[in-house]
């Protein structure tokens, strides 16, 4: 055999992007955690997450505590990329791309534009094409899902309603993408324009959904998700994956019930399995349903 | 013929696209109980080896496709799959460790240094190199055969009916190296 002459040269944008969403599809089938020290991001490494999210506080703490939710300080971060050899997600506030620069700048593996912090624009997000890292974005429906993928996001779950212990928001988000991208699939080709107008999306982004009856990036399930039959729920439902962020460290047994919902979601379509698993899982999260609640965090972020 | 993808997490539908496209049949394994079913081959991978691992391991399945490995049935393993097949892991264990090379996880380090590149395998010119978070084998055992280097690491080996790649072929439109495999 001869040796490889052309190394690895500069990637150009288009190959970035391609690398980028290829990065979400090794994480398909696999759970996101949110973790908030090096401490956490070993037991979720252990009980087989396919990546940790580092964030100073989880959602429901983001809740209870209130004021202004930023990104998280950089060394805390560091800390858990060191810790662990999985991929480390972080979150950015929508439309805060200095943070995302940060981010970048301490070689993150994905960036969330998450709902979840305190927006810091109103009005626009972050043009993610203008960066190496890759994104994942919130979306409670296609139009929202599109704008995301437009303007750059590689990866896109549902917003669900983070820190409530509560599916359900997660559920009707992952219900309406999909009964939209199927009724997207059943146009005629000249219905596409009018299509995209509504969406406020680019066609060729809405032609390739009617093409390939489902959109051009992975799409997970995020927000609420606490136990292992809601994260079979969600897979059942046409998630790829699952983001679990408040569900496991507000749990009883964190390792346990991180274990437990690896396990669903990998089989999800098996109720046996997940029987033996949702088994002496210990205290759930407690939970707040989306009427006991002030803030919706799902509103941000159009 | 029936090719086994291992589906516990991460890239197996783009494998079981391509295996179709090529008029194989596949079947998932998700559970120890899935190993009943007849297959011929295996495919592992790409994902997250650590997470693939730990499932093998809890579901019971480690032993018994050790087993039909080490009897000659021939499987690929890609990226995270290599990783499964390799008999070290540079400061880690191993798993199924029936593939005498050494490999280092992450070896290019996080998502900023995943690349795309072409070049040899085996005879072949031009073959797409997709590396996502990758490894490579810092050490293969004599018997094992060298088909590509990448910046000058080994990329890809076979060893008996055993071939790994640390980059992902399912996701690049060339299928030589699944055609070799489905040829084993």
């Amino acid at each position: 055999m001869s040796e490889t002459q052309q190394t690895a040269t500069e990637q150009t944008p288009a190959e970035r992007a391609k690398l980028n969403r290829e990065l979400a599809q090794m994480l398909k089938g696999g759970v996101i955690m949110d973790v908030t020290t090096p401490e956490q991001a070993r037991i979720a490494e252990e009980a087989g997450a396919a990546a940790v999210m580092a964030l100073e506080r989880i959602p429901a703490d983001i809740r209870a505590a209130g004021g202004v939710s930023r990104m998280s300080d950089p060394k805390m971060i560091r800390g858990i990329q060191e810790a662990v050899s999985i991929p480390v997600m972080a979150k950015c506030r929508i439309g805060h791309f200095v943070e995302a620069q940060v981010l970048q700048a301490i070689d993150i593996d994905y960036i969330d534009e998450s709902e979840v912090l305190s927006p810091a624009d109103d009005v626009y997000h972050i043009d993610k094409t203008k960066f190496a890292v890759p994104f994942v974005c919130g979306a409670r429906n296609l139009g929202e899902a599109l704008r995301r993928i437009a303007e750059g996001a590689s990866m896109i779950r549902t917003k669900g309603e983070p820190g409530t212990g509560d599916v359900v928001q997660a559920v009707s988000h992952m219900r309406l993408i999909n009964s939209e991208i199927r009724a997207v699939a059943s146009l005629r080709e000249d219905e596409l324009f009018e299509r995209a107008k509504q969406l406020e999306v680019p066609v060729d982004l809405v032609r390739y959904v009617h093409d390939n009856g489902k959109l051009p990036v992975v799409n997970f399930a995020a927000g609420g998700v606490a136990t292992p039959a809601d994260a079979a729920l969600m897979m059942q439902l046409g998630a790829e994956g699952v983001f679990v962020g408040s569900g496991i460290f507000k749990s009883g047994n964190p390792a346990k019930r991180a274990r437990a919902i690896v396990g669903a979601v990998t089989n999800f379509r098996d109720a046996k399995v997940i029987a033996e698993l949702s088994e002496d899982l210990g205290e759930a999260m407690v939970g707040i349903n989306k009427d006991e609640i002030e803030l919706l965090m799902a509103e941000r972020g159009k | 013929m029936t090719t086994a993808v291992l589906a516990l997490q991460g890239a197996f539908i783009e494998h079981e696209r391509r295996l179709a496209d090529l008029g194989e049949r596949t079947i998932e394994l998700r559970c120890a109980e899935d190993l009943a079913q007849p297959f011929d081959r295996l495919v592992l991978p790409g994902g997250e080896s650590t997470v693939q691992g730990k499932l093998l391991g809890e579901l019971g399945m480690l032993a018994p496709l050790r087993e039909r490995i080490e009897a000659g049935m021939p499987v690929l393993g890609t990226c995270a799959g290599l990783i499964l097949l390799a008999r070290r892991i540079e400061g880690d264990g191993g798993w199924l460790q029936t593939l005498p090379v050494t490999v280092r996880r992450n070896a290019y380090g996080r998502q900023l240094g995943s690349f795309h590149a072409t070049g040899t395998f085996g005879a072949w010119d031009d073959v797409p190199f997709t590396f996502i978070r990758a490894p490579f084998i810092v050490e293969a055992d004599n018997a094992v055969d060298v088909l590509a280097r990448v910046r000058g690491d080994i990329a890809g080996v076979r060893f008996g009916n055993q071939i790994g790649v640390a980059f992902h072929p399912e996701l690049d439109p060339d299928d030589r190296i699944h055609q070799l495999f489905l040829s084993l």
